[in-house]
């Protein structure tokens, strides 16, 4: 199960060149696709490759191209969603990083599959450094002929720009990317309309994630078909996991989907297993944002079948006893953490990252961090959790954009599996505000 | 010559079936029917373009997207952005989930906002006070600290309160479309966020005055009336003068035989039918001002409009449908007796203010 197609190439010395990416078999894609196939051939050939969206949310790549609005006249525009700001994911940081012309590769067969002449990539403002390793592979791609005006003699025109957004994880949704972009304050927008309709600028838009865009490549040369036959089912392809917390290996992980978790996490080839002397207490699968699971759960489906890393296996049981793919954020917990902690530490991010626009979230995710503070430093009270519970579903779903309910999950789901160590936190608050202190009862079962 | 008419959109709210034009928004679709079938609105204001979606307020439930789709939709949708289908069948105040979420969304409002009502000079005639009042609870569950801001002067009429605001934007919005240059917005993110200006350069403009009557908080206010009475003591009257600027056309408070306040008129919504200028609105305080047309009608959201919040005045279904949609999932068994809250004798609220405690109905 060692199929590479992103990071087939990633140890070879100098990638991050051009001369070296070309000599590696790069922009053949583009080649292809410009040369021999037309903008809706390569449309077709992602629709079939089953891709479905690396971002969090899942959606089908090709299906979200092809709900694309093609008005006469108004241009159309793709960016790339380079925020990537999920507290344990860090996969696009990796893969621009290391090997920045696949995402160049991938933008320009995707604008040209899109019929866009100028198309974005919004990176992270955390990320300058990335920032300049991207433009810097622009200006390669530009001088070789494969970014600019009239690439390849195609008569197509292709430019590309990247912009460094704020350092705000809410410019991550994809309405509030393109305000963001737009210049103005980076509040998502309601939907409808959807960016595939009126986008930035308000003209028809695709927004894709890094990983997804920089799969086009790949596809291109090898077809759709075999794309989809990596994988299982709905879930096809390969995906980037961020492993990271107590395992022996962290790091980023291209995997094919529909590799048991249990392998993932302790074969050698990947996480290596949790640190010696510890044991799994509870994980993250898709990024903060997810559901948390105890270790029984997240490794057996309810049939005792061996969960999988697909998007079908692992929302398997619903919230009550599943999780989430989302971006592949894979944060691993040993008996060494605290849940309430962890939980606060969550909360924290959402209360502080939320855009303030909608009240849902913007009180709610204040109240909970202050809550769950309360209960972590001992000043908790029992129906506090009841009120960190009915909160959390106050939220979730009545909020303008996702970050809400990414809000409300983890509270909930943490509560939902390891309710046993909030209420120790609230009965022995001398115990728990120790520094270090763990919950050492009986772990929760379900 | 004939009209040709639109083909009209059949909706259905709460039961009652009305036609509107394609294009309207369910709210709009509702107000038409009006009464207790308006959804509230804290953040959408008619006349201004773009408003709306924020507060949450006005969540409602489709429960069939259309004639064509019959499917329900899968969240609880905002009425005042959501266009209307053909065949939409729409539950606002016979839904359950909607009033509960309504009711968690008047305390979500309020964990941040100081109920000051008191000392504020919006009381009275407040969007917040009259949302919380319809469909909130008699007592919070927030035990943590409120933000809370300085008072700022933006320019010689207007005062900022921001810890009262509740972020709905209106006031950008007027600025943005009245005016004719912004000088004020949202700065920070999330609870942090506040309006403000930058550096705390004066709103000057002829028109900044209508973000006080935008606001449905007391958060801005105006500074040639704070503190000079209780809205509920003065006389609204319709008044106009021949103005170079704006309409003229006004609403003058009088207190005896003086005009203490003057504002734009407004709809039964709460939203100003036509802005006006600073010069009637912070100037023109005499009465040889004006030429006076007569009474001010008010027909709702207002302690003035004929003692609105009477007890024999609120609807017994309606106080019923929200008894069912209080909390239930919440093991609350503190006393508030030993926090030393005095609480007022059940009956003195019981015929208004279902509480927690009642039985279903």
């Amino acid at each position: 199960m060692g199929k590479k197609i992103l990071l087939e190439h990633i140890n070879v010395p100098g990638i991050e060149t051009f001369d070296v990416y070309r000599k590696q078999g790069g922009y053949t894609a583009v080649e292809k696709a410009i040369k021999t196939m037309s903008p809706d051939g390569v449309v077709d050939e992602v629709k079939k490759a089953g891709i479905r969206g690396r971002g969090g949310a899942g959606f089908p790549m090709g299906m979200k191209w092809s709900f694309l609005a093609k008005p006469e006249g108004v241009p159309r525009y793709l960016v790339c969603n380079a925020d990537e700001s999920e507290p344990g994911t860090f996969k696009d940081h990796y893969l621009m990083k290391n090997i920045p012309h696949l995402l160049i590769e991938g933008m320009i067969i995707s604008s040209y599959a899109l019929g866009a002449n100028k198309s974005f990539i919004y990176v992270r403002g955390e990320l300058m450094y990335v920032i300049r390793i991207l433009e810097k592979a622009i200006a390669e791609a530009k001088a070789a002929g494969f970014l600019g005006k009239n690439i390849l003699g195609s008569g197509y025109d292709l430019e590309l720009v990247v912009h460094p957004g704020g350092g705000a994880y809410i410019c991550g949704e994809e309405t509030a990317l393109l305000e963001s972009l737009e210049g103005k304050r980076g509040n998502p927008r309601n939907k409808p309309p959807f960016p595939a309709v009126k986008g930035l600028y308000q003209c028809p838009t695709v927004v894709n994630n890094v990983e997804s865009i920089a799969t086009a490549a790949w596809i291109v040369n090898n077809g759709g078909d075999a794309y989809a036959a990596i994988g299982i089912g709905r879930s096809s392809g390969t995906k980037l996991i961020s492993a990271s917390g107590h395992i022996k290996k962290p790091g980023v992980y291209e995997i094919e989907l529909g590799v048991p978790v249990e392998e993932f996490l302790y074969s050698d080839e990947w996480c290596g297993g949790i640190r010696d002397g510890h044991h799994l207490k509870a994980l993250v699968a898709g990024g903060s944002s997810v559901p948390i699971l105890p270790a029984n759960l997240i490794t057996k489906l309810a049939n005792g079948e061996p969960r999988l890393m697909t998007y079908e296996s692992l929302s398997e049981g619903g919230f009550q006893t599943g999780t989430m793919l989302g971006s592949g954020g894979f944060i691993v917990f040993d008996e060494t953490a605290c849940i309430v902690r962890n939980t606060w530490n969550f909360s924290r991010f959402y209360h502080h990252e939320s855009c303030g626009q909608c009240s849902p979230c913007r009180e709610g995710t204040g109240w909970m961090e202050k809550v769950l503070h309360r209960i972590e430093y001992g000043h908790g009270s029992m129906h506090d959790i009841d009120l960190l519970v009915d909160v959390a579903k106050k939220i979730e779903g009545n909020t303008i954009c996702p970050l809400g309910d990414a809000a409300a999950w983890p509270v909930a789901s943490a509560i939902r599996h390891f309710r046993d160590e909030f209420e120790w936190h609230i009965t022995h608050p001398s115990e728990a505000t120790q520094p270090g202190a763990v919950f050492k009862g009986e772990m929760a079962l379900v | 010559m004939e009209d040709i008419k639109p083909q009209l959109h059949k909706v259905t709210i709460d039961g009652i079936e009305v036609e509107v034009e394609p294009g309207t928004t369910i709210l709009q679709a509702a107000r038409k029917i009006g009464g207790d079938v308006a959804p509230p609105a804290m953040c959408y204001y008619q006349p201004l373009k773009g408003s709306g979606g924020k507060c949450r307020a006005c969540l409602v439930r489709v429960a069939a997207g259309s004639a064509k789709d019959p499917r329900p939709m899968p969240k609880l949708v905002a009425s005042c952005i959501t266009p209307v289908q053909d065949g939409m069948v729409v539950e606002n105040s016979t839904n359950e989930q909607v009033l509960t979420t309504r009711k968690a969304i008047v305390e979500f409002l309020l964990i941040n906002h100081p109920l000051d009502c008191p000392v504020c000079d919006q009381a009275g005639e407040c969007d917040l006070q009259n949302f919380a009042f319809n469909h909130g609870m008699a007592t919070t569950r927030y035990e943590e600290e409120r933000r809370t801001f300085e008072k700022h002067d933006i320019g010689p009429y207007i005062q900022l309160h921001m810890t009262r605001c509740i972020l709905c934007y209106r006031c950008v919005y007027t600025a943005d479309q009245i005016t004719q240059k912004r000088v004020h917005g949202v700065l920070g993110r999330g609870d942090a966020s506040e309006i403000s200006t930058y550096i705390e350069k004066a709103v000057d403009n002829d028109f900044s005055g209508n973000v006080i009557d935008v606001c449905p908080v007391g958060a801005l206010t105006d500074k040639t009336y704070r503190f000079k009475n209780r809205v509920w003591f003065t006389k609204p009257v319709d008044a106009h003068r021949d103005c170079p600027t704006c309409s003229g056309k006004v609403t003058a408070w009088y207190r005896g035989e003086e005009v203490i306040r003057v504002t734009a008129r407004k709809n039964e919504w709460n939203e100003v039918t036509e802005f006006i200028c600073n010069t009637c609105r912070f100037e023109k305080k005499k009465t040889s001002d004006w030429v006076i047309e007569g009474p001010t009608k008010i027909s709702r959201s207002s302690v003035i409009s004929a003692n609105k919040y009477r007890a024999d005045l609120i609807k017994p279904d309606f106080q019923k449908k929200l008894a069912a949609a209080t909390y239930t999932d919440v093991d609350d068994e503190r006393d508030t007796s030993q926090l030393g809250i005095q609480q007022l004798p059940p009956e003195r609220f019981a015929p208004v203010l279902p509480h927690a405690n009642d039985p279903e109905p």
